[in-house]
Parts: structure tokens; sequence; C-alpha cells
């Protein structure tokens, strides 16, 4: 027998032209999937992808695997189903703000409370790109587009906070462009059991161009992003001397730099990825205010959806008899006619 | 034929030939109960028979409440019985409001059982009756049993320590025990009922036992009005076999288990609860021995995109609802024809539009499983006919699914889903496999490979080496599946999408007479749930002389090759349907027939006798 040939990120490219736009943030996160997808120890064959409409949802169209492209809002609903009929699979769905917070907000709320076993990819854009750009759940207050050229009026909401709510047990935050930083988030999310939520900041240069500078700008990236690593202190900055402290009096996430008033390094939070009041917390802080928090925000394992229906049904083989349709038939009151 | 009617004399006992009895009460009288332990007991008794559950839309309306009135009437003789039946000859009244709102279906001189202890002041207010209707003389044209069920029931449950609301609720089971002995049925098998559903609770089986035997004996000893004495039905002559009671939910759920082994396939069944289609998802929900996953999604979208995604994933999807669920599903469904995956969903209509009549049934969804969806998207409907004919649909449906890699609609329809008749049971050894085939092949693979005979594009699942390909909404090229905004192409893709549906006539079987033959001056075409009265109409018509066929339509979408030469042959079409005429359009427009139509939208189904008066009119209207 031969050996298999090692698999390469670059058997997970597809023949298909890309059709974002020069400059989208998608690319990045196309070649960042690409490179996890030999390190994930599943055979090829194996690997799905699913995703509904808008710019993000393209993607399976691009990577070598199985794919299903959908429509608009409901791929965690097609994922379900995918994984529901063989859990064997390994089920990737790629989403975006418009397609799975606002057409699809009830799909992932239901899919990360049921805890289905998918990596959940969440572009986030703050804008409805494919529609040619008119403000979505994540825009800003005072967005001016198409649709509100005035500006937008009402509020957005946070995808991280959002899945939280949603009862998710694994809540990751990452950037296009961060490459390696990405690709490390992409492994903790497939390896957690069970729903995985990674929330992607990710530009759009033709309607929403530079919406995340401030985070990935290399002058001000260390003073505007929050590295959480489970059981390291959130500290930050060029110098690493600022860091983040829970004041006990308002219940609430502050800014502190080691050295002044009397700071040390022992008033900084350790990151307990654990910690759902904590997550809480870090979903909330946004700049200019404070850093924006990247990294897995929350991870707390529990049991699956689809692992609880399959064994459900492996208890009642045990006791059941074969699956039997004249048996079926014949079951309850029957009577026979001479 | 009725109670009221004797045919013969036979040892003193009065022999008729068919029966209809309706019990009537408040929801929480127990009164389908009643009637199912009535249906087992006839069934085991030999005579053919047909139900109809009709229950209100409230779980629970206030007691005495006219649209809390729950009723399950029954249908039974000596001859062959397809519907619930037209006329009421006995009707159980537990409250007013059950008598007010079903009086004026009792033929005359029909039999009423009341229970006089629930005509209170109240109750009768309620009711909107402004005096007793049992003493004040209104009912002289009906023979009446008026008896103080409540008063009965406490003295013979007394043994048994019930508080006073528990022994009240053994009223429905005394009432039984009188209509059992009022038909010489056997109270045995309900009394085996009785002990296993209550194994937990002892005390309340024997007051429920109590209660049916204090019922039989009050109808053996009691002096009961002149003319009502025990009734003999003949047993019906029908085939020899295995029977039982089945309802087209059972029907529908064995049918698609055993469709799923047929084929080789396993089946995820997604849905949503709706009325009267949940109890579907828990019959499956009951399977987990057969290859059949359940899920009860957060919505219809969700469920109805669950299946598509497990049919992607090599199972076969499945989801079920009633119309406003499915008009919900259209987009998928959509998907499903774009993508030309296998699926299946189920229509278990109801009156609407909208939430409507949700309890109640209707045919108002064909054109719905026709047209409802965006763009050309073309997909074969099937219809079953009877509760047990759910099964062979439901097979036909899975069969067409697989084979052909599109999504298939069945139409069923409440009244069909909660009525139960008697199913000689078939041996599922006599049903032919047709077992699917994946692709595991990487030769020459596409994703757009498609059968040449069938057109079925390949089924290539998630999992296969080799294989990994993409499929999605954007159309797709012919020869390789890839995303292609072409026109031309798209032409070629619309026309081989609909050659595909449409090619199926050639794989179903031809049209058939349910009765009569081609070439006459009347034929009546129905389809769905309106077989059993038509049957009967067309049979007693065709006694009486006329020249009149019966056409009964399974496979709505593709129609069967030969159909519509067959209606041509005919002088008159009449279509009655139970909407306001939406398959008659489409034989006048696929056929350019003058069909004419015959419609009723009441939330009730057709009585055996609007359709002989139709056909009568008809045919007068020829000569």
């Amino acid at each position: 027998m031969n050996a298999p040939e090692k698999v390469t990120w670059k058997d997970f490219e597809t023949d298909q032209e890309v059709r974002w736009c020069p400059g989208c943030g998608d690319y990045a996160i196309l070649k960042a999937v690409q490179r996890t997808m030999p390190d994930l120890g599943v055979p090829k064959e194996n690997i799905v992808f699913v995703s509904g409409i808008g710019c993000s949802s393209r993607f399976p169209y691009y990577m070598d695997t199985y794919g299903f492209h959908s429509i608009h809002g409901r791929a965690p609903s097609i994922a379900t189903g995918v994984k529901l009929a063989n859990p064997e699979l390994d089920v990737w769905v790629v989403t975006g703000d418009g397609d799975g917070l606002s057409i699809g907000g009830n799909h992932m709320i239901h899919v990360l409370r049921r805890n289905v076993d998918l990596q959940i990819l969440l572009f986030n854009n703050e804008i409805y790109g494919l529609t040619k750009g008119q403000y979505s759940p994540t825009s800003k207050v005072g967005t001016k587009s198409p649709s509100t050229p005035d500006g937008s009026v009402d509020l957005p909401l946070g995808p991280c906070a959002f899945a939280l709510g949603a009862g998710a047990r694994f809540i990751a935050r990452s950037i296009d462009t961060e490459m390696k930083h990405l690709t490390e988030v992409l492994m903790r999310a497939h390896d957690h059991k069970g729903a995985s939520f990674i929330e992607i900041y990710q530009n759009c240069p033709v309607y929403n161009d530079g919406i995340f500078d401030h985070v990935k700008d290399k002058k001000t990236a260390a003073d505007m992003q929050l590295h959480v690593r489970h059981g390291e202190p959130l500290l930050f900055g060029k110098e690493v001397q600022k860091g983040i402290r829970l004041n006990p009096k308002t219940i609430s996430l502050e800014v502190v730099t080691i050295g002044e008033d009397g700071i040390t390094e022992a008033d900084i939070m350790i990151h307990d990825e654990t910690n759902k009041v904590l997550a809480q917390m870090l979903a909330d802080i946004h700049a200019p205010d404070f850093p924006e928090p990247v990294g897995v925000l929350y991870c707390q394992p529990a049991d699956g959806y689809v692992e609880g229906v399959y064994d459900q049904r492996i208890a009642v083989r045990e006791t059941s008899g074969p699956a039997d349709v004249n048996a079926l038939l014949r079951g309850g009151h029957t009577w026979a006619v001479s | 034929m009725s109670v009221v009617e004797k045919v013969t004399q036979d040892d003193d006992l009065n022999v008729v030939s068919d029966v209809v009895v309706r019990f009537a009460g408040d929801s929480g009288d127990g009164m389908q109960l009643t009637g199912s332990n009535f249906t087992e007991a006839t069934a085991l008794y030999g005579n053919d028979l047909a139900t109809f559950p009709d229950f209100p839309a409230e779980i629970r309306a206030p007691a005495g409440a006219t649209f809390g009135v729950s009723a399950f009437q029954i249908y039974f003789g000596s001859d062959d019985v397809t519907t619930a039946g037209d006329d009421v000859d006995v009707l159980v009244a537990m409250n007013p409001a059950a008598l007010i709102t079903n009086r004026t279906d009792l033929v005359e001189g029909g039999l009423i059982i009341a229970d006089s202890g629930a005509f209170t002041d109240k109750n009768l207010n309620r009711a909107g009756y402004s005096e007793n209707p049992l003493t004040d003389g209104s009912l002289d044209g009906y023979r009446l049993i008026s008896i103080d069920i409540t008063a009965q029931v406490l003295e013979a449950t007394k043994p048994y320590g019930l508080s006073h609301k528990f022994a009240v609720r053994c009223k429905n089971m005394w009432t039984l025990g009188l209509v059992m002995w009022l038909f010489e049925r056997d109270r045995s098998p309900t009394i085996e009922n009785l002990k296993s559903k209550f194994a937990s609770k002892p005390e309340i089986a024997d007051a429920n036992i109590a209660a049916i035997n204090a019922g039989h004996a009050y109808g053996e000893t009691a002096e009961l009005p002149t003319g009502v004495e025990v009734y003999r039905v003949p047993r019906a002559d029908v085939s020899p076999g295995l029977y039982r009671n089945v309802t087209g939910t059972e029907a529908l759920a064995w049918g698609l288990l055993a469709g799923g082994q047929l084929a080789g396939v396993p089946i995820t069944f997604a849905s949503y609860p709706i009325t009267p289609a949940s109890s579907l998802l828990h019959t499956l929900s009951e399977q987990k021995q057969f290859d059949v996953v359940t899920f009860q999604a957060e919505d219809e979208i969700a469920a109805a995109c669950a299946a598509v995604g497990a049919s992607f994933a090599g199972s076969l999807g499945v989801t079920s609802s009633s119309g406003p669920g499915i008009s919900l599903k259209g987009e998928a469904i959509s998907l499903a024809c774009a993508t030309e995956l296998p699926m299946i969903i189920i229509n278990t209509q109801r009156g609407g539009p909208s939430t409507g009549l949700p309890t109640k049934t209707e045919q108002s969804d064909l054109n719905l499983a026709l047209f409802g969806r965006h763009a050309d998207t073309s997909l074969p409907v099937i219809a079953s006919q009877t509760s047990a004919d759910c099964f062979d649909v439901a097979i036909e449906a899975v069969r067409i699914a697989t084979q052909f890699r599109t999504p298939v609609m069945i139409l069923s329809d409440g009244y069909m889903a909660n009525a139960s008749e008697p199913w000689l049971v078939p041996d599922f050894n006599d049903y032919e496999p047709f077992p699917v085939s994946y692709e595991t092949s990487t030769e020459k693979f596409t994703p757009a490979n498609r059968d040449p005979e069938t057109l079925a594009r390949v089924w290539a699942k998630p999992g296969t080496p080799g294989l990994e390909h993409r499929i999605g909404g954007i159309e797709k090229n012919f020869d390789n599946g890839d995303i292609s905004y072409d026109a031309d192409n798209h032409q070629k893709m619309t026309d081989t999408r609909k050659a595909k549906v449409d090619g199926i006539a050639r794989y179903i079987p031809e049209q058939e007479l349910s009765a009569g033959q081609a070439g006459g001056k009347l034929v009546v075409v129905g389809w769905g749930s309106t077989y059993g009265a038509i049957h009967q109409a067309v049979k007693r018509s065709r006694q009486a002389g006329m020249d009149v066929s019966h056409v009964h339509v399974r496979h709505m979408w593709p129609m069967p090759s030969n159909l519509g030469e067959l209606l041509g042959s005919f002088d008159q079409v009449l279509v009655p349907e139970m909407n306001t005429g939406q398959f008659v359009q489409v034989l006048r427009s696929h056929f350019m027939l003058d069909a004419h139509a015959l419609n009723k939208v009441s939330g009730q189904p057709f009585k055996i006798r609007e359709i002989e008066e139709a056909i009568a009119a008809q045919l007068e209207v020829v000569s």
C-alpha cells in the first residue's frame, strides 16, 4: 500500500475564478481557512462548507470540499440537516452579518442553543455588500447608506453578545487580515465539540471601507487589540503596560495602566474562557473606549444536539426489536376476517 | 338506510344495513376516546366502517360552550362504507351545546341520547336555549333517551372512592356502554384498553369499567321509549385477511418508513408543530428502531432547509406542515428544485386562508402545491384518497423523489389525517424494492451528470472520496455544474428541469376508472379525500340507472399520460372539490375540457347526497 499523499492547502483551492471585489477581506479569510484545512486531521471528503446568501456566502465555491451555497439566512438549518443525516461530517457554516443575524437570526439562535457540532464563521463587515451597500444589523448608528441616506437610527447588535445570549458554548473573534491569529482561532473552534461561533472583522473596500482600520492599523493595533488567552492576564498596548481591571463597585471592566495610580499586574484580570460573566463583559467592550477583544472569549463545552439524538436512537435499538415494517403494520389491535 | 327504517325482523331484533352514530360533548368529555373505542369494537364485530373526528381548535374551551363541542362520527354497515355518512341516526349529546350544534344533522325520527344531568340552566343558557329541549316538546320528531348520566355514573363508581371530579369523568364510558348495548358490540376490547391505559391507577380503570358495564346494563334493563331496542347490523362482506384500523397520519408515517427501506435510504424528518400535521412528527418520533431521524425545528423554514441539507448529505429529507407552513417552506423547496435533490413535502391541508379553520378539512392547497413557488419550479404532486391509501402514496413519493432527485409534494388533509378506516394489512414482502445508487466513481464525475433516461441528477453524498463538489442556488452549467450566467445555458437548464418532471408521467400508472367505463355521458373526476363520497354517489347513481363513471386522480402532477384522452371520451365532466375550483381549472387549461365544478368550502367533507344531486342535475342538462 502506498502512503497517502500529504494534503496541502493548495488541495483546497478550486478551479473557480474568485469573484470578490479587489481588496475584499474575504480573500484573506479564504486563505486562512484553506491553510487550516490540512491540519484538521479530517479526510477531505468529510469536510462540508455550507453558506447562505451574500458576498461571504460565495465561499464554498472556492473550497475544494463538499459545499452547498444555499438560501438567504438558512445555512445553519441546512447544516443542521447535513449533520443530522451524517454526524461524521465536519461541517462549516459561512455567513455574514446580514445573512446570519438579520434574515437568519432565528436559525442562528437555535443552532447555537442546540449546540450542533458546527464551525460557524460570521464575516462581519457591518454592511450589505451584495445588494449594494445598505446598512446591516451590525452597522453603527449614523451609518449612511442607500437605504439610510441621513444615517441609520437603530442600534446595532454585537454578534458575540448575541451568540452568548443564544447559549453558544464557544465564542471567538478574529480579524480577516490577521492570518496567524485567525488560523489559531479556527483550530480552536474545530477542536471544540458543539457549535463554535467565530466573528471575523472583515473589511468591505467598496461599501464600508476602513470600518475596522482603528483595530487593524499596524500603528495602533497593539493599543486597540486585546488578545485574550485562557489563564493569562488581559494585558495590551505596545509596551504591554495597559490592562483590563474589574471595577467591583460598578461591576464593569476598565482600562488601567500598570505603574500608574499604584496599579500592578496583580490588579489585572486573568482571562478565564469558562467564565460566562467575563465573556459577556468582553463581548460588550468596544473601541474607542476599550481595545477590541480578540481570541477565544468563551469556551465551555456541553452536550451536543446531534449526539443526543443518536444516543437516544441507540438506546431504543438496544431494547426494541429490529426495524420490521410488517411487525410495525401489525402492531396494535388487528383482527382476522376469514 | 337508518335505524328509523327497519329492514327485517330477525329474532326480535331490528336489522339495519348501516348506521351513523355521532358522539358529541364538551372537548373535555372524552368523545374522541369514546369514538375510537366504539370504532374498534365495530371493526371487531365485522362491519365495514369509516369515521370522522371533528374537534374544536380550542384545547379546553369553557365548559358548555358551543364552540367547544367535540364530535366523533362513525358510519358502519354491512355494505362497503367509504364515507363517515351523510345524516346522523344516533346522536349522543352530552350537554345542551352538543345538542344544539348537531341536531340539524339528525334524521327525522332519529335517536337522541342526552345526559339530562348536564342540561342545567347555566348550560342551557350558554348553548342559547331559553327552554329545556328535553322537556319542552321541541324534540318530538325524534326518539329521545333522556337520562341523568351524571347521577348514574356517580352511583356506579361509588365503590371505587373517586373524587366527584374523577367519577364524573367516567360519563363517556357509561354512554359508550349504552351505545354498545344498542348495537351488540363487545365491551371486552375497551375494557382491556382501559386496564392498560390506567395500569398504574387501577381504581380509575375499575371505575371506568364499572361505568361501561352500568351503561350496558341500563340498556338491558331499563324501560326505554318505544322502538328503542337492540339493532343488528349484519357483518360486511369484506375480503379475507388481517385487518386493522388506521388513520391517514399513521399510514403516511409507516409508508415513509417502508419507502425508505425499499429505497435503501435513511430518512431525516424535519417538521414544526402545526395542526393538523403535527401528529406525523409524533408518530415518526416513536420509531427510532427504523432508519429515521426526527427533528423539531425552530420554524417551518428551518424544517424545510434541514430536509434539503439532509438530502444533500445522502438521506431523504422529509418535511411536513399544513398550508400556512407550506407557504413558508416555498423558498427551500425551490432550492431543492434548483439543486435537483430528493425531498418530500407533506401538506395536511386544512381550512384557510391564514389560520382559517385549523381543525377542519379542505382541499384548497392544490394551487399552492402546483404553483406556489417562485420561478419555474414544477414538481410532482401526489394526492392520497383515503386514510389507508396514505401508505402507498408515501411509498410512491419516496420512489419518485429518490429515483428522479426532485422534491415531491404529498397532499393529505385534516379529514384523512384524523379519520380511521379498516385496512387489509398488506404484506411488505409484496412491495418491489427501488434501491438508490449513490455515485461512487470518480471517472468523468461532475455534479451535473444525469441519467439519460430519467434525467435524474447524480447523487454524490459527502463522505465519498474524490467526489467533492459544490452545489447551490445559482444557475449551473449544464455540462459541469459550475455556476453559469450564460443565457443559452439557463434556457437549457430550465428546459431540462421541466423535461425531467414532465417525463415522470412515463413512470407512473395510467389513469384507471374507479367505476364505469370510458365513453359515457358523465364522468365525475375527483382527487384526494372526496373519494369516498364520490364513490358512493356514483355507485348509487349507477344503481339508479344513470350513465355516470368515476375517475379519481392520484398523480396531480405530472398527470397520467392517458388522462386527457380518457376524460375527453365523456360527454360531460364534473369535478367536485373542497375548494373554489382548483383542479377543474387545471383540467380546463391543460386538456381544453369543458369541465364543470362542484365546490364545497365549509370545512366539512362532501355528503354523498350532495354529489348524487349534482350528478342528477348534470345528466338532466345533458338529456
